[in-house]
């Protein structure tokens, strides 16, 4: 009896391990689906799909297959997924990826096996510098970009006095290094707190320090779960109206709905940076806000829109070469144009593939149903190219 | 040196140990008495947490969502003490700590299938969210010190339990000799559920206290857990004295090092380390504390001696 | 018959071991090259849970940390590497004279405490090491280490090939059971044993417990360690993630699972656990619930593992 369980186990396993190959177009997507910061994840397979059913789910001709991984919010872990898109799915392209510590630890599996790594979000400096590689290109924008167009506002808005709070993390260290390098005045105080899974969410001490430094601004980013938890402590500690707050990538549509849901009255008005807002007016722009909104009910983020943009990227690739994903000079080539309708408007590539684009000043406001979102001011950054990319050899 | 700054940090440093105590109190409590090591007792903090999330907004008042989810989270204390914990009594530690495990696992597909993968939002009432001035300059967020009031209530409220009551008294005596007071015909079986529900309201309450703060998010429980062993085994085993003592300890020593230990660092180091080394090392400064306490003293502060 | 008897579990310790040596022939017939990464992963992964078994097994000495050597023996791959040093033996001696060294400084410590603060303790050191590696910036940080390149050995040993570094690994795996097998059945092994059953007993025997104890603890955080370079090579990336108090307990779980104090049932453990994790999660976004029930149900009522199944005992009859 134990015998028959052993030998049928061991035909399950080794008839359950698939290794199928079908001529399709086979689309890998890491993301994270798990953790509170699913949210973010569940958020850019939505964008994925909208983009997919846009396009009718074929590019070149072909059928597209589209595989999500979750990473877990872990390096190691997303690691572990890309080879598995790798070497069991084989997949043509690789996308996704929230968080720069888990594509760094994932790129050289996906670049080492030949595929094209294409970063829907994480934009960390060395890809963009020294680690440059002709497979990997970018939909979203390198760390430092956006930070740096909030340090351009912060001296327009005559801040002199900077107090920064950042997660322990490389895109975190990208923040601060990013606002370091054009906010003219001084930087009175600065924590990199605990990230990860298990981030540190309680600001009490930071935030008491804060506030006894003097500054006369606050600069964070606190991306998925955190912010709202920061934005909340903010207010309780009576700093609104105090010391003024700015952020980058904490405000987005997902947390501004439980922000509204809260009652967090403070965030409104507040100002952050971004290469998009949701209505940017362009065609593409409107369709794809419009038809997330039907289908989800809400805003999307940046995220969304830079994972709808990675899907657009690839297809342009594929369409240059009639569907023959073995051409892959011919997919790099057709892709280093940006020759697509992105949700930006037009953008280029620089030689590291990182986009050549605008930086907007955003506000929150409500809008004519009185949900909040965020709402595009004014240009800052006009063609804005990422500092890194004399390091790279390309 | 600015004085208002340790004020502050030094009540921060209170309100962290309060909450502490809170979930550290359950686990001395079940350890004690049940000799049972319950890694899933931060799975009851999540659970209190979201559970009162739902309440509030059901009842659309925190106060009333706070006052559902007490009994609600007894219940599943009690639930979970029955299907699993019952069975742990006769085994060894590691089979609790095993067991418990899966339990954390469970608890945390669980409250995603249930709530799905975002966290919770709770929001307070406005008179809960503004501040306090206690002096001119010592501002403290209304909330935090209604944290503080709540668990030393609840904290006094305990000691008066255990010293006072005749629930209190079975409960010193089943800590001391199990087999006598069966014995002597108290059902040790439902002692024991008790034992576990409270500690369960406690976790739970826990977890209730801080999700307004940070919000109520799957596996909040996983990191916070060990904190709380940590306090436990520097308070000794079966101690609620020994377990306010070291979580108000443990608290003070975590706050004060993320406020102060990267100016301390930062007279011998590059600006850049210390910003980056200092959060690590003053997360390892309670292990630190641990180690040398069990060193010299290998049963903790208050522990039972020659166990 | 003159064939020797065959139980059921000598049948499926060498069934095991047979597919485990033909994996790379697996992979050429199914095209399916993941495989070799999932059996290179279970292979290492072995190594740690025999060192682990070691010692909580046999010794019934709880380390709630033997992640943090699994750590140790990857950053003294990552770290050599970091700075272009890619000599593989020099690595292989780092791993395992820190591992070493950290468990005798740890254990002096830990050896003397009971119950559960022996667990906390051991816990306690690994997150130590944990925030160590965290706070230590040059090295990544909480971002973690990419391993460019592989440990360099002879010519003849190209580690850069999966197929290569299996075999490495594998023939590392064989070796450590027979060294675990000797260590047991030696004299040394009986004083752990006894010291198991009662300590004090060995101790009125004339036997010094704490000081067996500790250098069980010791070749078991050596091993360790050894496994640690392996997954370093492996993954070709580390991060003091890897070290965590959860991973520690996962390893804690295979050895149960398996059969704590059974020689091959760490393999075995092993085994199970990531072709589950691998199936479960390929199936339902949920399946850590499906996981943690079964953990629960394993503990409850399969305590001896699957090697007290195979062979029939109930792990009762021979503790006591």
């Amino acid at each position: 009896m134990k015998l028959r369980i052993v030998l049928l186990s061991v035909v399950a396993t080794l008839t359950a391990l698939p290794a199928a190959a079908a001529d399709t177009v086979k689309i890998g997507f890491v993301t994270t689906l798990t953790t509170p910061a699913g949210a973010i994840g569940r958020d850019m397979v939505e964008a994925a799909n909208i983009a997919l059913d846009h396009i009718g789910h074929k590019m070149g001709g072909k059928d597209v297959e589209f595989i999500v991984e979750d990473d877990g919010f872990k390096p190691e872990i997303g690691k572990q997924k890309t080879d598995k898109l790798v070497k069991q799915d084989d997949v043509d392209f690789i996308t996704g990826f929230i968080w720069s510590h888990v594509l760094l630890a994932s790129k050289k599996s996906a670049l080492d096996g030949g595929k094209f790594l294409i970063s829907a979000n994480a934009g960390p400096s060395p890809l963009a510098g020294k680690a440059c590689h002709k497979n990997f290109f970018s939909s979203s924008w390198q760390n430092d970009q956006n930070p740096m167009a909030t340090g351009e506002v912060l001296n327009s808005k005559g801040v002199k006095k900077l107090y920064i709070m950042s997660p322990n993390y490389a895109a975190g260290k990208n923040m601060v290094s990013g606002v370091e390098r054009t906010f003219k005045g001084e930087v009175v105080g600065k924590d990199m707190t605990k990230w990860g899974k298990d981030m540190q969410l309680d600001f009490s001490a930071e935030l008491a320090k804060a506030k006894a430094s003097g500054a006369d601004a606050i600069f964070v980013f606190y991306p998925g779960p955190a912010g709202p938890a920061f934005i909340k402590q903010y207010e309780q500690a009576g700093l609104r109206g105090k010391i003024p707050l700015y952020t980058v990538f904490t405000v987005d549509a997902l947390s501004l709905t439980r922000l509204q849901k809260a009652g967090l009255g403070g965030v409104l008005g507040s100002w952050n940076t971004m290469f998009w807002a949701p209505d940017l007016d362009n065609a593409t722009n409107k369709r794809f806000v419009a038809d997330f909104k039907a289908k989800t009910g809400r805003y999307p983020t940046h995220y969304a829109a830079q994972a709808y943009d990675a899907i657009m990227l690839i297809k342009s690739g594929v369409d240059a070469v009639d569907g023959n994903t073995d051409d892959q000079d011919g997919i790099r080539t057709a892709m280093s144009k940006a020759d697509f309708p992105s949700v930006r408007g037009k953008y280029r590539y620089g030689p590291n593939h990182f986009p050549i684009q605008n930086f907007y000043l955003r506000t929150v406001k409500a809008d004519a149903n009185g949900d909040w979102f965020v709402s595009y001011v004014s240009t800052v950054l006009t063609d804005h190219q990422d500092t890194y990319h004399d390091q790279c050899h390309l | 040196m600015n004085w208002t700054l340790l004020a502050v940090q030094l009540l921060n440093g209170l309100q962290l140990g309060i909450l502490l105590f809170l979930l550290a109190s359950g686990l001395t409590l079940i350890f004690g008495i049940m000799d049972v090591v319950n890694l899933a007792h931060g799975s009851l903090y999540m659970a209190g947490a979201f559970l009162c999330a739902t309440f509030t907004q059901w009842f659309d008042s925190f106060l009333l969502g706070l006052l559902a989810a007490l009994p609600a989270v007894a219940i599943i204390g009690l639930l979970v003490e029955l299907i699993v914990i019952r069975r742990l009594y006769q085994r060894d530690h590691l089979d609790h700590v095993l067991a418990t495990f899966g339990l954390i696992l469970a608890f945390d597909a669980l409250t995603q299938m249930i709530w799905g993968p975002d966290g919770q939002v709770i929001p307070l009432p406005a008179w809960l969210d503004g501040q306090v001035m206690l002096t001119a300059d010592i501002v403290l967020p209304t909330y935090r010190l209604a944290i503080i009031t709540t668990g030393l209530l609840v904290g006094i409220g305990l000691f008066v339990l255990v010293t006072r009551t005749r629930l209190g008294m079975r409960i010193r005596a089943g800590a001391t000799n199990r087999t006598m007071i069966s014995a002597l015909g108290i059902n040790i079986g439902m002692l024991f559920s008790i034992v576990f529900g409270i500690g369960a309201v406690l976790a739970g309450l826990a977890g209730m206290m801080i999700a307004p703060i940070t919000e109520a998010s799957i596996g909040m429980g996983n990191q916070i857990i060990i904190v709380a062993f940590v306090v436990i085994v520097i308070g000794g085993i079966g101690s609620i004295k020994g377990a306010f003592i070291a979580a108000i300890l443990v608290g003070l020593i975590d706050t004060m090092g993320r406020s102060y230990l990267d100016v301390l660092f930062k007279l011998f180091m590059s600006a850049q380390n210390a910003e980056t080394s200092a959060p690590a090392i003053s997360a390892m400064l309670i292990y630190i504390l641990m180690a040398v306490i069990l060193a010299v003293r290998p049963t903790g502060l208050f522990g039972p001696r020659g166990h | 018959m003159s064939l020797p008897t065959l139980t059921l579990r000598g049948f499926v310790t060498a069934l095991m071991l047979v597919i485990l040596a033909l994996v790379p022939r697996l992979v050429d017939l199914t095209g399916n090259a993941f495989l070799i990464d999932l059996a290179t992963r279970c292979v290492i992964l072995a190594i740690a849970a025999v060192s682990l078994n070691l010692i909580l097994g046999y010794g019934r000495m709880i380390s709630f940390g033997h992640a943090a050597y699994l750590g140790i023996g990857a950053y003294a791959v990552g770290i050599p590497v970091y700075y272009e040093i890619y000599n593989g033996y020099l690595h292989i001696l780092l791993a395992m004279v820190i591992s070493a060294a950290f468990a005798l400084a740890t254990g002096l410590v830990c050896l003397r405490t009971r119950g559960v603060n022996f667990i906390m303790i051991t816990m306690a050191f690994a997150q130590m090491v944990f925030f160590t590696f965290v706070s230590m910036e040059e090295y990544g940080g909480d971002d973690g280490l990419v391993i460019e390149v592989r440990s360099e050995f002879s010519r003849f040993i190209n580690l850069e090939d999966a197929t290569v570094l299996y075999y490495v690994c594998f023939a590392s795996l064989l070796v450590v059971l027979y060294l675990v097998k000797r260590i047991i059945n030696s004299r040394f092994g009986m004083v752990i044993r006894g010291t198991r059953g009662n300590e004090l007993r060995m101790q009125s025997l004339g036997f010094d417990t704490f000081r067996y104890k500790l250098i069980c603890y010791v070749i078991s955080g050596t091993i360790c360690g050894f496994a640690g370079a392996l997954l370093g090579n492996f993954t070709n990336f580390i991060s003091p993630e890897m070290m965590d108090w959860t991973r520690s307990g996962e390893l804690i779980f295979m050895v149960v699972l398996g059969g704590a104090g059974s020689l091959f049932g760490p393999v075995l453990g092993v085994s199970v656990f990531l072709l589950l994790e691998e199936f479960l999660s390929g199936l339902w976004l949920y399946w850590q619930l499906v996981f943690g029930i079964f953990l629960i149900l394993v503990v409850l009522f399969a305590n001896g593992g699957i090697d007290s199944w195979l062979s029939g005992r109930s792990k009762r009859s021979h503790d006591s």
